[in-house]
């Protein structure tokens, strides 16, 4: 089945990053595979957002406006897309950025403090590694070798010492949900 | 079948420059295209090529046609401000019949205008590129894959008819990241007995768009256009989508066209018999497949992010033989398939 995914937050949150991690896991899942970023005023300082889309088919419109999954990293995020996802989609909420619950009850909602987490567990600024972690749960037929191939194709050669953390802070996000 | 590469367009456009043997790349900076040019930085000097930032974007197309005129493959791009500077140096490009390769990623405009996706250089692209009597073929590309492969097309198609072709693209196609395969498509640059160089054993061979004599020039100009109609007889290029039986056609290219995919989908889904033919070369627009299209037709839809600039190539294809209406967004905001399918739902019901 197809998933339209939107992750957003501010710029340093990783929301880029983390969209190009799904974005090869789809990839390499044999499955079409679009991401495109929110790119020009916003992305200098401000609010970031990037769409995600895996499908089984052609993708035609990349652009996300209907999410099935919503990743919402900061309360500005929820606030603006909350009302965009899909009936019985998917709102992962990082619950140590934003204190304002989902009101949606047409939706399943994740509320997972993934800022605190990765602090906790020494992998400052990888929450949205972990958000992402919490979307692989819901995907079929995602083997860890995939995730690690997905891994190592999305974190640049030159930062490869980045690895391991970011495929913590994955683990951590899967078992979360 | 080589792997799959996730990347932006504008760098899988760069990549299919350098893969055609273009190793002269002359660039000016200006959002959304500038991983082009940052992609270029890293890569010429690996493959012992030039990258250049001109001081400006009138700078970068002049270098461009000197390089050509010496026989290399070249290329330039910009977005649309940048492109407006460029329009003397096509014409200067065209008056010397060179061949040279342009990347247009479009933002809303006009001005300085946003920087959000548009398309709204369709006219300056096909109908109005700069002075004097002149074409350039423009291929629209629909996706990051495309956008390598029409590299690749651009260098081949720019030397075969000695023009400069340019890549139409927009700030999501650039922006964006698609798998890219790099495939074996890549041309050789044929001979260029007419190029600029040191060669003691020939004649010497001037590159030059002046002609004070009018008969010369206007000679020049008769030839010039018997090539353009070579052109147009032979390489309009049209994607169909569900267009054999379609009575309604949407025509849109770029990240319209992809957007209208969805919208056609949904109307199929829905029972009315929705097709798309989606431009791949916007000059020379393709004709033939309009007219054939408007035998099953009922109505035809331009869904483009400018004011209309493509309903009038539509109507002299179909010979005013169909309604055309306008389904559009511009200043960089971009349609979305509910506005399209309304659209397609309203035409139905014409």
């Amino acid at each position: 089945m197809s998933r339209e995914i939107l992750i957003a937050g501010f710029g340093g949150q990783g929301v880029l990053f983390s969209g190009k991690f799904l974005a090869n896991i789809g990839l390499l899942n044999n499955q079409e595979v679009s991401w495109l970023p929110s790119y020009g005023p916003e992305m200098r300082g401000g609010t970031a957002n990037c769409g995600v889309i895996l499908s089984p088919d052609t993708i035609g419109c990349p652009v996300v406006s209907r999410p099935d999954v919503l990743i919402a990293l900061n309360l500005p995020s929820l606030d603006k897309f909350e009302n965009a996802v899909k009936p019985s989609g998917h709102i992962f909420t990082d619950s140590s950025m934003i204190s304002k619950k989902v009101k949606r009850t047409d939706v399943i909602v994740h509320n997972i403090p993934a800022a605190k987490m990765a602090e906790d567990n020494a992998l400052s600024g990888l929450g949205s590694m972990i958000m992402a972690g919490g979307v692989i749960s819901l995907l079929d037929g995602i083997s860890d070798d995939l995730i690690e191939s997905a891994m190592r194709k999305t974190v640049p050669k030159r930062k490869q010492a980045l690895f391991d953390s970011n495929m913590k802070a994955v683990y951590i996000g899967q078992n979360a949900v | 079948m080589s792997e799959k590469v996730l990347m932006k367009g504008n760098e899988a456009v760069a990549e299919g420059a350098i893969r055609s043997g273009c190793r002269h790349f002359f660039g000016y900076p200006i959002t959304p295209q500038n991983e082009l040019a940052a992609y270029m930085s890293k890569r010429m000097p690996k493959e012992n090529g030039v990258f250049l930032q001109a001081e400006s974007e009138i700078a970068a197309i002049n270098m461009v046609l000197g390089a050509a005129a010496t026989g290399v493959r070249a290329m330039t791009s910009s977005s649309s401000p940048g492109i407006a500077l460029k329009s003397e140096g096509l014409s200067y490009l065209a008056g010397c019949d060179l061949p040279a390769v342009l990347v247009n990623v479009q933002r809303g405009g006009p001005g300085l205008g946003g920087i959000q996706p548009g398309q709204a250089d369709y006219f300056i692209a096909t109908q109005g590129s700069g002075h004097g009597d002149f074409r350039m073929i423009v291929l629209a590309p629909g996706g990051v894959q495309e956008m390598f492969d029409h590299a690749v097309l651009a260098f081949y198609l720019a030397d075969r008819y000695r023009m400069t072709v340019m890549i139409l693209s927009d700030g999501i196609l650039g922006q964006m990241m698609e798998p890219v395969t790099f495939g074996n498509t890549v041309s050789d640059a044929p001979e260029k007995p007419w190029a600029l160089g040191i060669n003691r054993k020939r004649e010497k061979n001037i590159v030059s768009s002046l002609f004070l004599d009018p008969y010369a020039l206007e000679a020049q100009n008769f030839r010039r256009f018997e090539r353009y109609a070579e052109v147009e007889a032979n390489e309009a290029r049209f994607e169909g989508f569900m267009l054999d039986d379609a009575e309604i056609v949407v025509v849109a290219y770029g990240a319209s066209a992809r957007v209208a995919r969805n919208s056609i989908a949904e109307a199929r889904s829905q029972g009315i018999k929705a097709g798309m033919l989606r431009p791949i070369t916007l000059w020379p627009f393709p004709k033939e497949a309009c007219l054939s299209a408007a035998k099953t037709a009922k109505a035809f839809i331009s869904v483009e992010m400018s004011m209309g600039q493509m309903v009038k190539d539509i109507e002299l294809a179909v010979r005013c033989g169909c309604p055309v209406l306008l389904c559009n967004r511009v200043g960089g905001v971009v349609p979305e398939p509910a506005q399209v399918l309304d659209c397609i739902r309203k035409a139905a019901d014409l």
